[in-house]
């Protein structure tokens, strides 16, 4: 090497070795990247024109003082165009993310491409550029965007299509799917925070998409404000990082993370705990939470989209992507798995209470995320990247489900003129007679997230519970294996409010009255197409990644699954670094033997027992657990809410209150700031600073005041003192 | 001699001030304005008799001046007394604040 | 472009120009009927704008120098000169406020309705004055540029203003020219200093530069600077004339005072308070007095806009909350801070100027400013419920508009140097959404339930040909802002230098002048042209008017002492 190095001219050789290397690793050459991201922006622009001319002239039917008549007066094509031009751009993205898929599926990459467009910001001493980057995890969160992301476009299109700001709807839809994007490729943390922020934005915009409804775009500003707490948090760990290691790109910072950051160093905690209130904030972890059950304010494909699939994942992306720095944080990472697991059974034990179908979903949703959360804490960051997956694909059907089962009621209820809560699970019952698609679906989605063999969420959850309990070595081995034992009951209590769930709704008699069940009937094909290819990948999605164990077992029909840790091997590139580190410093503590890999201290389990047994154990657990709910739950006597009302006593109501949370977060944090708000307005602000303003001002007022009495306008007295005046001066003068 | 005029000057001048100072009726103010100001000129001739002649220059200027002033003076008065029929300053007294 | 502007020998009259012609105009509409001076006054402000564009291409990028400079005397006795010129940090003040005040003016079209010559007479004497006070290379020309700009704003307050005008337009006019007369004071003691170091009497800034003060000195003319320039920013617990300034005055009045006058303060921390008094700059007490200022009035003025019942006033406390951004921007004296700080000052301009017009095109509609009283006005005027919920989101700094640049950077910057402080104004972000978002929300969402609401019209197409450039520069400067930032950096680095010079460790700048100017001068000064005046040739020669060449950056060379 050397010696060719004297012969050849140093720009020859430089471009011979990365030729060199390129051959090697393989080459991945992106396919048109940026326009990935920019069509779900034109699609945004278009939209937007579009809703804008079509605002303009649903405004005048306003000022008329009625609404946009679409029944009788044809559909203009301001409401026609986003049809097309909303699902139409999500497909020209998906498309091309598959395209860059397969391409980097055919070479072996081992760092991440980065694009670069121009520079975003540089004052000198910083310097961000707009970029891209392209590696194994952005492609996979790619791919869940755009695909999920799609499916959700055309299943709106039957949803929305009869609403007033369906080309506003499509305008905020593809701008989300825009940001999301930008969240995932971005290659840097400022540009992943561009990504960040415009995603709150999108769902603060569609969660009071009917901002008409006071409640509903009061939970669009409570999304906001909760997300900005956590953004706060994610804006400071950005300025340590910066302060630290004086760049904010991925690839350097994780690169020089491990030589320049101490392990277990404050600063890296610090960095950490940051970032993770910043994951809190948008996945909705304890304590920044509450913002998501409010979410479902929202139209049901954008709780699909957003507050499902897609944005409330960010957080564990953020944290998969930030693995190094979390590997190099013990107590960072058992935060994270703490926070997780408290979350995971906290939101299940409310979801168990609910009547609200996507109030139920919404606790389920945080619970997942609390589960993805234990996942990337306790170092199985591929397994949680493959939860947040399959997630998306169950969690994105049981919430388009519901949308069907909403939008159904809904019909129904408007047709007899009831105002009877058409979400409310006690309005319903029975209801697989009329919607038998839509159960079956919804029951095989329900199957995956209850953990039973071999639906998806059987895969990604068992895995990541058993990295709990095979964290339970080296630092914080007591906390993990707690987290292990709360993570088996929380996965209980899904299995429980799900069945729950599927049963009032689809089973027993029906509680809709005789009039409105005539109007029931099954969504139509925009809507169940979506469901039926979600439920497809809600069973088949898992399999990508089946543990070794499991595969060569009658579970995995002995090697009859397709693949093998498949997710595990193509996210390796991007999470070898943390693992190792994770590893290394296991066996510097003395808890593992420098023999082992990665995978040898799983069989560390500290409580007996492999992999298989385990995850036998637990699908049967659950299955056991779903077989009591749906005969428990079939003998329940529910009656519909009106006559019910709310639970008066007992743990019940405090569950259906959701522990009070809200109650209790508006007494100390809501209340006080708004006190002490009106305080410096009115005091600090009116009384004593003003106040000090004015008396200066009063003052000068007053002194003029006292000095004009002398001024008495007669004549006589001027004199006199005039007289005396220069009587004084000669005296003094003179004598 | 020097001083005897000067005496007489300063009780001129010191009549005209009481005279000022007392009296409410605008008439006799001014006139007593003008007992002051012949007080300065007799002062002024008195002391032009050792220091020169500017002194009696300069009491040619005050009566100028004086004569001056008794025409606005009194016009004033004049157009005042159309206003308020009455001379009295204490009823005059629109300049105060 | 920049040849073409070259063969115009543009930058010898450019700011001489910009200065002048809105004089010119201002004797133009008044003598104008009174029908058709709106429409002159905006055209020639606009002419004004479109002639100083060509600053951005004329304008050398590389030099951290004052460029284009030029110096004439004025009072020989004194050492006053009218001297002008312009550097990274001026350039975007003088465009920004070449940029708003034909979009004011536009925007005033409908809200004047009587005295309108004498109103648009003032916008152009406005414009004259403010320019004036960022192109001033001298420290008279700049006090007498900084007094003047008062005068049209109290006529403009007091006399188109709401019902309580005469109070606010007292109230601003005596609290700023209180502060300014401390500061006069300061600078006839430097003017003193200066003519016994010297040897001749200046009050040119590049002399100024060089007369060495003590710690003491520039402690205490430090304290009188600051608290005329805070007092215009306004800085806590100085604010208190503006909320009241801003609910009395008319929509381009408190557009133009959110847009450029209060830059006027900032500005002037960054041109003089640095430069002048270096070592108090970075005294370790004073930059945490101004750092402590600076957050408490973000977090404070936050808090205190979150439950303003008054739109307009609520946006007013947003501004104080804003500059609290920019002074934490400066006094962190690093290069991110200031240049972060400077695009705030730029941002807010945009954002809270278009803000005030919006609130303006409201009030046109409904005579009323309180929040109560509309609801669900984007039901009936979309566009302009788009429109403000955009200059909104700019406005708290969403990423991707030009807010968020310049708050990321004020704050980066700050916690490069003190990360408590940074940590602390962070959480500003958070309030932010705390004071905007119920607003946005009580106007333009919920329920339409009045039905004087109904009957609110959208925008019409002069407001639109208002807004639209200014949501555009919100988002390009957010997408886009490097050639911003390219251009400040010399000169931000050049400030910087300067202040870092004066460090304890190596001596006082000030008492060690021969030392620091034998030093590559580029380093150590906002230096002037190799040709700019040494002001005393520039007082023998009378006339001096320098080409606008930048060659390099000279300072007066030590040896004509």
């Amino acid at each position: 090497m050397l010696s060719m190095g004297i012969f050849s001219l140093p720009l020859a050789q430089e471009a011979a070795e990365a030729a060199a290397h390129a051959e090697a690793a393989g080459h991945f050459e992106p396919f048109l990247p940026g326009l990935i991201v920019l069509l779900p922006l034109l699609g945004f622009l278009v939209n937007g024109v579009l809703a804008l001319v079509h605002g303009r002239r649903s405004a005048d039917a306003v000022r008329r003082g009625e609404e946009l008549d679409l029944d009788t007066g044809g559909r203009p094509s301001t409401h026609t165009l986003p049809t097309w031009v909303g699902p139409g751009v999500l497909l020209g993205s998906f498309l091309l993310v598959v395209a860059n898929f397969l391409r980097m599926r055919g070479v072996e990459l081992h760092e991440a491409v980065v694009v670069n467009y121009w520079t975003w910001m540089d004052t000198g001493a910083f310097r961000v550029e707009a970029a891209l980057q392209l590696d194994q995890l952005s492609m996979i969160m790619m791919l869940v965007v755009t695909g999920v992301g799609f499916l959700i476009h055309v299943f709106s299109v039957g949803y929305m299509k009869d609403d007033p700001g369906y080309p506003r709807y499509f305008a905020y839809l593809n701008l989300f799917v825009f940001f999301m994007l930008v969240l995932v490729t971005g290659a840097s943390f400022p540009v992943m925070f561009v990504g960040w922020e415009g995603v709150g934005l999108c769902s603060y915009l569609l969660i009071g998409f009917w901002f008409g409804d006071r409640e509903k775009s009061d939970a669009g500003k409570k999304a906001f404000i909760v997300n900005r707490i956590g953004d706060f948090g994610f804006l400071i760990a950005l300025f340590l990082i910066f302060v630290q290691m004086g760049t904010l790109d991925f690839v350097e910072v994780m690169g020089r993370a491990p030589d320049e950051l101490v392990y277990g160093g404050a600063l890296v905690t610090a960095v950490t705990l940051f970032l993770l209130l910043g994951a809190a904030g948008k996945s909705a972890q304890i304590p920044l939470y509450v913002w998501l059950p409010d979410a479902m304010a929202g139209p049901t494909p954008v709780s699909a989209l957003i507050h499902a699939a897609t944005m409330v994942t960010a957080g564990v992306y953020m944290v998969a992507r930030s693995s190094v720095l979390f590997a190099l944080s013990p107590v960072g990472s058992v935060t994270v798995a703490g926070i997780g697991v408290a979350t995971a059974l906290f939101a299940a034990t409310i979801a168990l209470a609910q009547y609200d179908i996507k109030k139920v979903l919404a606790y389920s949703t945080v619970s997942q995320l609390g589960y993805m959360f234990l996942g990337v804490g306790v170092g199985a960051y591929a397994a949680g990247v493959f939860h947040l997956m399959t997630h998306a694909f169950f969690k994105a059907l049981l919430f388009l489900g519901s949308g069907a089962v909403i939008h159904s009621m809904h019909h129904a209820l408007h047709h007899t003129h009831s105002h009877d809560d058409p979400q409310d699970m006690r309005n319903m019952g029975g209801l697989k007679k009329f919607m038998p698609l839509t159960a079956f679906t919804m029951w095989v989605a329900t199957l995956a997230i209850a953990g039973i063999w071999p639906f998806a969420g059987f895969f990604s959850k068992d895995e990541i519970i058993w990295y709990a309990g095979a964290a339970a070595t080296g630092p914080f081995a007591s906390f993990y294996t707690v987290f292990w034992v709360l993570a088996l009951a929380a996965a209980m209590l899904t299995a429980f409010y799900m069945t729950r769930m599927m049963v009032m709704t689809f089973h027993g008699s029906n509680r809709t009255g005789d009039e409105e069940a005539k109007h029931l009937h099954e969504a139509p094909l925009t809507m169940t197409v979506p469901l039926s290819v979600l439920a497809f990948l809600s069973v088949f999605g898992g399999w990508i990644n089946v543990p070794e164990a499991i595969r060569n077992s009658f579970l995995g029909g002995f090697g009859a699954l397709p693949m093998s840790e498949w997710l595990h091997d193509w996210l390796d590139p991007v999470t070898h670094t943390a693992t190792a580190i994770r590893e290394e410093a296991l066996v510097a503590g003395g808890f593992l033997d420098g023999e082992h890999h990665y995978h040898g201290y799983l069989e560390h389990a500290p409580f007996g027992g492999g992999e298989l047994t385990w995850a036998l154990a637990s699908t049967l657990a659950a299955l056991v657990v779903v077989l009591v709910a749906v005969s428990v739950v079939r003998r329940w006597q529910i009656e519909p809410a009106a006559k019910a009302g709310e639970p008066q006593s007992g743990l019940k109501k405090v569950l259906y209150n959701k522990w009070y949370v809200d109650e209790l977060y508006d007494l100390i944090i809501v209340r006080p700031v708004l006190r002490t708000s009106r305080f410096l307005w009115r005091i600090v602000d009116s009384v004593i600073i003003d106040g000090l303003v004015n008396l200066s001002g009063g003052l000068a007022k007053f002194a003029g005041f006292v000095v004009s009495l002398f001024q008495t306008g007669s004549v006589n007295t001027y004199a006199f003192i005039l007289t005396v005046g220069v009587l004084l001066i000669l005296w003094t003068v003179g004598f | 001699m020097l001083t005897q005029a000067l005496v007489l000057s300063a009780l001129l001048f010191a009549l005209g001030t009481f005279g000022v100072l007392v009296r409410r009726n605008a008439i006799i103010m001014f006139l007593c304005i003008e007992l002051q100001l012949n007080a300065v000129n007799l002062a002024l001739v008195v002391f032009s008799r050792v220091a020169g002649i500017d002194g009696q220059v300069f009491v040619f200027f005050v009566m100028t001046v004086a004569a001056a002033e008794a025409a606005v003076g009194l016009a004033i008065i004049i157009s005042i007394f159309r206003h308020y029929e009455t001379v009295n300053v204490n009823s005059f007294n629109l300049l105060k604040w | 472009m920049s040849l073409l502007l070259e063969s115009m020998s543009y930058g010898s009259w450019v700011l001489h120009a910009l200065i002048w012609l809105p004089l010119v105009g201002m004797g133009v509409v008044l003598a104008l009927p009174e029908e058709r001076a709106k429409t002159v006054a905006f055209w020639w402000s606009l002419v004004v704008f479109v002639l100083s564009l060509g600053l951005w291409w004329s304008f050398d990028p590389e030099s951290g120098a004052l460029q284009m400079a030029s110096s004439v005397t004025w009072i020989e006795a004194w050492g006053v000169h009218y001297a002008l010129g312009l550097d990274g940090i001026s350039l975007f003040m003088v465009l920004l406020t070449t940029f708003t005040t034909p979009l004011a003016i536009l925007g005033s079209f409908n809200y004047i309705q009587k005295k309108e010559r004498a109103f648009y007479a003032l916008m152009l004497l406005l414009e004259m004055g403010v320019v004036g006070v960022f192109l001033a290379t001298d420290l008279f020309l700049f006090y007498v540029f900084f007094e003047l700009t008062l005068v049209p704003m109290y006529f403009i307050v007091g006399i188109w203003g709401g019902e309580r005008r005469i109070y606010a337009a007292v109230k601003f006019f005596l609290y700023t020219a209180l502060g300014s007369l401390l500061m006069l004071v300061a600078i006839l003691y430097i003017y003193a200093r200066a003519k016994a170091q010297l040897g001749f009497p200046s009050f040119a800034y590049m002399d100024l530069l060089r007369v060495p003060l003590t710690l003491q000195e520039q402690l205490w003319l430090f304290s009188a600077f600051a608290l005329a320039f805070s007092i215009k920013v306004p800085l806590f617990p100085l604010h208190t004339w503006l909320p009241d300034a801003h609910v009395e005055a008319p929509t381009p009045g408190s557009v133009v005072l959110a847009a450029v006058l209060l830059k006027m303060g900032t500005y002037g921390f960054l041109r003089f308070l640095l430069p002048l008094f270096p070592g108090a700059a970075q005294h370790p007490t004073v930059v945490t007095v101004m750092l402590v200022l600076g957050v408490a009035g973000i977090i404070y003025a936050a808090w205190v806009a979150a439950v303003q019942p008054d739109a307009k006033k609520l946006v007013a406390y947003t501004s104080v909350a804003h500059m609290g951004f920019v002074v934490i921007g400066i006094f962190a004296l690093t290069v991110n801070g200031v240049q972060g700080g400077l695009v705030v000052m730029i941002s807010h301009g945009i954002s809270t100027g278009a803000l005030f017009l919006l609130l303006g095109m409201l009030y046109e509609r409904r005579h009323t400013r309180l929040i109560e009283d509309f609801g669900g006005l984007a039901r009936v005027a979309p566009w302009l419920a788009t429109a403000f919920v955009i200059t909104a989101l700019a406005s708290i700094g969403l990423p991707g508009t030009s807010g968020f640049v310049g708050e990321f950077l004020a704050l980066l910057g700050t916690f490069e140097s003190r990360p408590l402080m940074a940590i602390v104004a962070s959480t500003g972000v958070i309030f932010a959404a705390y004071y905007m978002l119920p607003m946005v929300q009580k106007v333009f969402f919920n329920q339409l339930e009045k039905d004087e609401n109904r009957e609110v019209k959208d925008l019409d197409r002069r407001e639109l040909t208002i807004l639209t450039p200014m949501l555009a520069l919100m988002i390009i400067l957010g997408v886009f802002p490097t050639p911003v930032l390219e251009r400040m950096e010399p000169s931000v680095r050049a400030v910087l230098e300067r202040v870092e010079a004066a460090s304890p460790d190596r001596g006082l700048a000030a008492e060690a002048p021969v030392v620091r100017d034998a030093e590559p001068v580029e380093i150590t000064l906002p230096a002037v042209q190799a040709a700019a005046p040494d002001s005393r040739l520039a007082s023998a020669s009378d006339t001096e008017d320098t080409d606008h060449g930048n060659a390099q950056g000279g300072l007066p060379a030590a040896d004509q002492d």
